[in-house]
């Protein structure tokens, strides 16, 4: 029962992250139709920025706040940096057709690694997250604190999301632009910072994810790989919904850590590194019996 | 005023929309454009909006002015921002917002005095009142209209753009738009109702233009349009001469037949 919640919780962790990422390609997506392939970009550029603020800030008070400090600084840096690429390379393609406008997202993101590798070297870099891998005794189950740590920051910025795409003016603009973008245009609301605010949210969305994910093995050139677990996570919830990707993001977490717990125990012929293959399973269960995804709008049209 | 002169639009670099138009909006007055399908009214209001640019669409000539001011190279949001709304056809609500979300975004430009216009948009439109925490995909056509017209009131604007707002609604339900229009109006609002139901608009319209293949072929005061010949036989379906009697079904098809030889 022990390895079961130890399982279950590490799972959650980790689902955390992806729930991040998810929400990032689905903001972007209600925002514009279209899946933004920089995430894993933006992802790597906030956890290589973490790398470099940590030491920067070893002044502050206790070890723990300098590296909150240091994710809310890259988050913020990164989503600027997804603001200015929106402007520059996606924007001028707006109108044109969706798959064009992926394709230069794939671009972009390449272009951007690239960069920030320079900046990452041959090894693994280290993030700075006090705990490390550390585990506390709770309840009499052993946890990393970082998984506690990426539950927290899910948990948060999923209430601070809310928040803003239910209370805000701005955020309500939003959500009225994802319906009916010209209707949208004709109440007076700019679609141009509509898109920009929706890359500049994913940015930092993903610079948070990048970073939480970094603290167990630091930053290598192959984390951005990670963020391609969002993409099982985002079509399992729906594409376009919000609360699809947290919980996306959460089963796919869950699934990967109760794979690699049981697996080896319960069907060995399944091989080593059937975990990594489960999302991508349980994607393919879920859209046969539910195409649109578990939280998605079902595409129903009267002719 | 809002106005265009001598506008020409064209889609795709090909296909000709507006071959000339001239028309003009003055303050607190209500125009009426008439025209069958296709003959560019709502390429009209898109040029006045600013909204061409998203049917890749552009003005090749001519001037599109509020007050003798440019609008051709001004961006959507400016143009309600600087009191111009328009509402587009098919009413367009927000389906899976409330109704008071609806009305909310409506007011995006003017965000300090939403409850204010709130107040102001439920008096004018009681039914809203009732339903605002609604769905507004499940209002009634009739009531998706009055949101639609309502959220564009929300910005308090100076010319209101109608886009056939009695477009598939009961007889009663246009009637009470119509009221509606004229109450809206009278608190100052300019309004250009582009309509099929020649009836409707020209009941309440001072001044009409009739809009045929791009082109505006009359433009006179709504009294005279109603005695024009022409309006009577192809927009208000009567024999001329012969008030209030409709025509066979015989001589529909003379009469189109004769349409397509004048235009």
């Amino acid at each position: 029962m022990s390895q079961f919640l130890e399982a279950l919780i590490r799972g959650l962790g980790t689902g955390s992250v992806y729930a991040l990422l998810a929400l990032g390609f689905v903001i972007i997506y209600k925002a514009t139709r279209v899946i933004s392939f920089a995430q894993p970009a933006f992802m790597l550029t906030g956890a290589v920025l973490t790398s470099y603020l940590v030491p920067a800030m070893g002044f502050v008070l206790f070890t723990g706040l300098s590296f909150l400090l240091s994710v809310t600084t890259a988050a913020l840096l990164t989503g600027a940096l997804a603001l200015v690429i929106e402007r520059v390379a996606v924007r001028p393609m707006v109108g044109k057709a969706v798959f064009t406008i992926a394709i230069i997202t794939l671009g972009i993101d390449i272009a951007v690694r690239v960069v920030v590798n320079g900046y990452i070297g041959i090894g693994a870099r280290p993030i700075g997250f006090p705990w490390g891998i550390d585990t506390i005794e709770l309840l009499g189950l052993s946890i990393q604190i970082r998984h506690l740590v990426m539950m927290g920051t899910v948990v948060v910025v999923g209430l601070a999301l809310y928040a803003f795409f239910q209370k805000s003016p701005f955020g309500l603009a939003m959500r009225a632009a994802a319906f009916d973008q010209e209707a949208a245009m004709t109440q007076g609301v700019s679609v141009g910072s509509v898109f920009a605010t929706s890359w500049a949210l994913a940015g930092a969305l993903a610079a948070i994810a990048g970073s939480l994910l970094a603290t167990s093995a630091g930053v290598d050139r192959q984390l951005w790989v990670i963020a391609l677990v969002a993409l099982p996570a985002i079509i399992l919830g729906g594409l376009d919904s919000l609360e699809g990707a947290v919980i996306g993001g959460l089963a796919v977490g869950v699934v990967e850590a109760l794979v690699s717990t049981y697996q080896r125990d319960y069907a060995p012929w399944l091989g080593d590194n059937a975990a990594t293959v489960a999302p991508y399973a349980l994607m393919l269960v879920v859209l046969l019996a539910r195409p649109y995804g578990l939280f998605g709008t079902p595409e129903v049209r009267r002719v | 005023m809002l106005a265009v002169r001598n506008l020409e639009v064209v889609y795709d670099d090909s296909v000709l929309a507006l071959r000339g138009v001239s028309l003009e909006i003055p303050d607190q007055r209500i125009v009426a454009l008439l025209g069958s399908n296709g003959a560019g009214k709502t390429s009209l209001l898109r040029a006045l909006t600013g909204l061409l640019d998203v049917h890749d669409g552009e003005v090749t000539k001519g001037e599109v002015s509020l007050d003798g001011q440019d609008l051709r190279r001004t961006r959507p949001e400016k143009i309600v921002k600087s009191g111009v709304r328009q509402v587009m056809e098919g009413r367009r609500v927000f389906v899976e917002l409330s109704v008071e979300e609806n009305l909310r975004v409506g007011g995006h430009t003017t965000r300090g005095r939403i409850s204010t216009n709130l107040e102001r948009v439920y008096s004018l439109f009681p039914v809203l009142a009732d339903r605002r925490a609604k769905t507004a995909g499940y209002l009634s056509g009739g009531e998706q209209q009055m949101l639609a017209m309502g959220r564009a009131m929300m910005s308090d604007p100076r010319y209101l753009l109608l886009d056939e707002p009695s477009l598939g609604l009961a007889p009663l339900m246009v009637e009470s738009i119509r009221d509606v229009i004229v109450e809206i109006n009278a608190t100052g609002t300019g309004i250009l109702l582009v309509e099929q139901n020649a009836t409707m608009a020209l009941s309440v319209a001072h001044h009409g233009y009739v809009l045929e293949t791009g082109r505006v072929v009359l433009d006179k005061p709504a009294e005279a349009l109603l005695a024009d010949d022409d309006v009577r036989e192809f927009y208000l379906g009567l024999h001329p001469g012969e008030d209030g009697v409709r025509k066979s079904f015989r001589d529909t098809k003379h009469y189109r037949r004769k349409k397509r030889w004048s235009a």
